[in-house]
């Protein structure tokens, strides 16, 4: 049953370029997309800078070729969606058990805030075409109608874990027999909902976030889109094009700490770590390279830094949070993280943590500085922790 | 400063939804976290935006919240020192 | 796999030590409410006061199920929300337009998080283990169901709670009204789908389900199998899979003692349902649900808990004719809006 999982294809959309080699090529260059706010109405426009994907809304929809008044979540995840199925050369689904996994958090809100404006003082107003999309599947489905999948089609929505657990739930339907071929990641845009939320946490920097720094003060929010197309060894012969790695390991695990907060020690964090690696049949000794969760919270990384100083004690491993590039982009940031990933252990890239001055207190590491190549890398742990706990690892092999 | 403390103590009760506590359950310098009350990081956040809705006494950094919200009495004191005169 | 327990907060009395379905609820107008019961006494009162309704009705019908159960460290906590916790969704929403994007309070936006009550439950527990959340619609109770099953079938679990939860509020209501789902004359859900019309009426509810790989001698049920199918083009179509559902387990539609449908009383919804009983399911007993639920993305959830109910008592409580045969399969099809549909198949122990 436990029959190898592989990557066939990536895509990518988020504030460093809208597609994968766009992505890389300011992963390269350590170009930053955080910057004020430029597209989201917002009365805190000029408080927090974000990672906001450099299209407006009409530019999205030619991008993706959704009619223009489809929510920017789905507009997002097409435009990556598509990449990464165009990107394994498979033109005809036709045949193969083909599946759709898609997470995010705030589904259609950023229509549902315009509606609100007008239903809240009178409820028979406000266009119901800006709503009737609000549920976070309505936007997978929308999605998987443009790629013509029908299937499977599923939504997962665990906070900021999202979009790793979609790729965990489709390489399990692949290992299950289930599935052929699986684009598995997620998606979210910057809403009003999810700026003014994190606000009233008080955890927005109002400069660009420093991950991992003992200086550290919080997290920019992001917004985009990014998918891995998983397959199964079955269909791997009739693909025409070279696979980008493996998926050797995943575990999800539940800190269970607080609502909100991690826990001092990273217990969920290091169960998730723990698990993936057990999964992969590796050791702490081979991970190459960790892309961190890293969102740039005083908790967040004091709580990944305990897990990881003590999973790792004794190595030296590399790493580095890529939040500093693309923000915190929530639902769709493990799946981002994940095309980072992959792309690292297959051409062996060693991405930046953009501006990184200072080690935290008693953590025993250096992120990376600067961008460099590392063709040794062999396997890449990449983290998503989130809200109300849910902690997920993934693991990315070199073949 | 007491009508001032009994108000608080209405209002952090009606705020953060305390089950089963009256205003005369909580002392005047009686810790509001850890083992006192019982309250949390979420709870501090809803006694800043409280001190904000109804006192329009901003606290701009969360980090100074322990102190701040060690005891009614330290809320009240915080918000007479920093009332905007005659306003 | 078996069903080892079940709780249920639905529109009908069915939580807590009461007889089975003795007394059916009557409700005339739009919407079927959840019949609540005293929290207090099920949820820690300092985490009680931070909970909205979906939360409290998700978290302690989660509670009960493990506590019938007799198990308080499950190997994961899985639940499916179509809509999440729409209260609080609402009440950061309304106050971040009505206050202009200020002085916001924090908790509202945290609890309206889809995970909240997989991660509540959890957190009471302290339960380290799997967690997941499924918001796909009316495909999230199966979802959850499936990956729940997964991990069974995977060996990574031998007991998984799994749920399905979701809830009605005063704004999503007059949504989905204007939407045109719900009727628009007053009528009565026990006449519901005697007298089919545009619309149905809106329900909500939270069922969990205590799923085990071994058999514990006392268990409700056994599940054969879940599967669900996106936007079937045909009638031909959602026959196909059925067949193959069935076919892929072993089972012959006539094996089948009773079928569960998801007829909600509006016309064009409950076509397929009608050419299903024509044809396919023309022999075999069949009961509806929504008429003591009302239609909402999980209902499923309740079909499950229904389903189970009946094969653990052994008859089938509402069709007399079938009185003497022992149920040993059922099977509970149901379909929202066209979107998803999806199949459930019990048998007993």
């Amino acid at each position: 049953m436990d029959q190898p999982v592989f990557i066939a294809g990536l895509g990518v959309i988020s504030a460093i370029g809208n597609t994968v080699a766009q992505n890389r090529l300011s992963l390269e260059q350590e170009k930053t997309g955080i910057a004020p706010i430029q597209y989201l109405d917002t009365e805190h426009r000029d408080e927090f800078p974000v990672g906001e994907v450099k299209l407006s809304n009409d530019e999205l929809a030619g991008l993706s070729g959704f009619k223009r008044g489809i929510s920017r979540t789905a507009m997002l995840s097409l435009i990556a969606a598509r990449e990464a199925l165009t990107d394994t050369g498979i033109t005809n689904l036709a045949g193969l058990r083909t599946g759709f996994i898609s997470a995010n958090t705030v589904g259609g809100m950023d229509k549902t805030e315009n509606f609100f404006r007008d239903f809240l003082s009178d409820n028979t107003k406000g266009r119901l075409r800006n709503v009737v999309n609000h549920e976070c599947g309505a936007i997978t489905n929308l999605v998987a109608d443009q790629l013509g999948i029908r299937h499977y089609v599923g939504t997962i929505s665990t906070a900021c874990s999202s979009s790793a657990n979609a790729i965990m739930y489709g390489a399990r339907l692949i290992k299950n027999n289930m599935l052929d071929v699986v684009i598995a990641g997620g998606t979210d845009a910057l809403t009003r909902f999810t700026l003014n939320g994190f606000n009233t946490l008080m955890i927005l920097d109002k400069q660009p976030c420093q991950p991992f720094d003992a200086n550290r003060r919080g997290l920019n929010l992001g917004e985009g889109a990014g998918y891995v197309v998983l397959v199964s060894k079955r269909i791997v012969s009739a693909l025409k094009k070279e696979l980008y790695c493996s998926l050797s390991g995943y575990h999800n695990t539940n800190d269970a700490y607080h609502q909100t907060a991690s826990s001092p020690e990273g217990t969920g964090s290091l169960l998730a770590m723990e698990g993936a690696l057990k999964k992969s049949g590796l050791q702490t000794a081979d991970i190459g390279y960790i892309n961190l969760h890293g969102t740039g919270t005083q908790n967040n990384d004091s709580s990944e830094g305990a897990a990881i100083g003590k999973l790792f004690a004794g190595y030296s491993p590399k790493m580095s949070s890529t939040k500093a590039f693309t923000g915190h982009t929530l639902g769709a940031s493990g799946g981002i993280e994940a095309v980072f990933s992959a792309l690292a252990v297959q051409r062996g890239l060693l991405y930046p943590n953009l501006r990184f001055e200072k080690q935290m207190e008693g953590f025993p590491f250096t992120p990376e500085t600067r961008f460099s190549m590392q063709p040794e890398i062999k396997h890449v742990l990449s983290n998503s922790f989130g809200f109300g706990g849910n902690c997920s690892s993934l693991i990315f092999s070199k073949l | 400063m007491d009508k001032l403390m009994a108000d608080l103590k209405e209002q952090i009760i009606e705020q953060l939804n305390l089950q089963d506590v009256k205003p005369e359950d909580i002392g005047d310098d009686q810790p509001l976290f850890g083992d006192g009350l019982g309250l949390d990081s979420i709870d501090a956040l809803e006694l800043i935006v409280l001190l904000q809705q109804k006192y329009k006494v901003k606290l701009s950094n969360a980090e100074d919240g322990p102190k701040i919200f060690r005891s009614v009495r330290t809320i009240a004191e915080f918000i007479e020192s920093n009332k905007i005169p005659n306003a | 796999m078996y069903i080892k327990a079940a709780s249920n907060i639905s529109p009908q009395n069915t939580f807590g030590n009461q007889p089975y379905l003795s007394e059916l609820a009557e409700y005339t107008g739009e919407q079927l409410t959840c019949i609540e019961p005293e929290y207090k006494t099920l949820i820690d009162p300092k985490l009680i006061r931070r909970m909205s309704r979906i939360i409290k009705m998700g978290v302690a019908t989660g509670m009960d199920c493990l506590h019938q159960a007799g198990i308080n460290a499950p190997d994961a906590i899985i639940t499916g929300t179509a809509y999440g916790c729409l209260a609080d969704t609402n009440t950061f929403l309304s106050k971040m337009v009505q206050q202009n994007e200020d002085a916001l309070s924090p908790t509202p936006f945290i609890q309206s998080t889809h995970n909240t009550i997989s991660a509540q439950i959890a957190l009471l527990l302290q339960c380290h283990q799997y967690n997941n959340t499924f918001v796909n619609g009316g495909a999230s109770f199966e979802n959850a169901l499936l990956d729940a099953m997964m991990l069974l079938y995977e060996g990574t679990a031998a007991n998984v709670l799994v749920g399905g939860i979701d809830e009605i509020t005063a704004n999503s209501h007059a949504i989905l009204k204007r939407m045109g789902l719900y009727r628009r004359f007053p009528v009565s859900n026990f006449e519901l789908l005697n007298i089919p019309g545009e619309g149905t009426m809106a329900g909500e509810g939270a069922a969990f389900f205590m799923l085990s790989q071994e058999a514990s001698g006392n268990d409700w049920a056994k599940i054969e199998g879940v599967s669900s199918f996106y936007k079937p083009r045909s009638i031909a179509e959602i026959q196909q899979h059925i067949n193959t559902f069935l076919l892929t387990r072993h089972i012959d539609i006539n094996e089948i003692d009773l079928v569960i449908t998801g007829n909600n009383g509006d016309l064009k919804n409950d076509t397929v349902y009608g050419q299903l009983q024509q044809y396919d399911f023309a022999n075999i007993p069949a009961i509806n649900y929504k008429a003591l639920c009302g239609e909402y993305p999980t209902s499923s959830a309740f079909a499950m808990w229904l389903a189970a109910h009946e094969i653990k008592n052994g008859v089938c409580s509402f069709v007399p004719q079938s009185n003497q045969i022992p149920l040993k399969k059922v099977l509970i099809y149901n379909h929202y809006q066209n979107i998803h549909h999806s199949l459930i198949l019990l048998s007993a122990c």
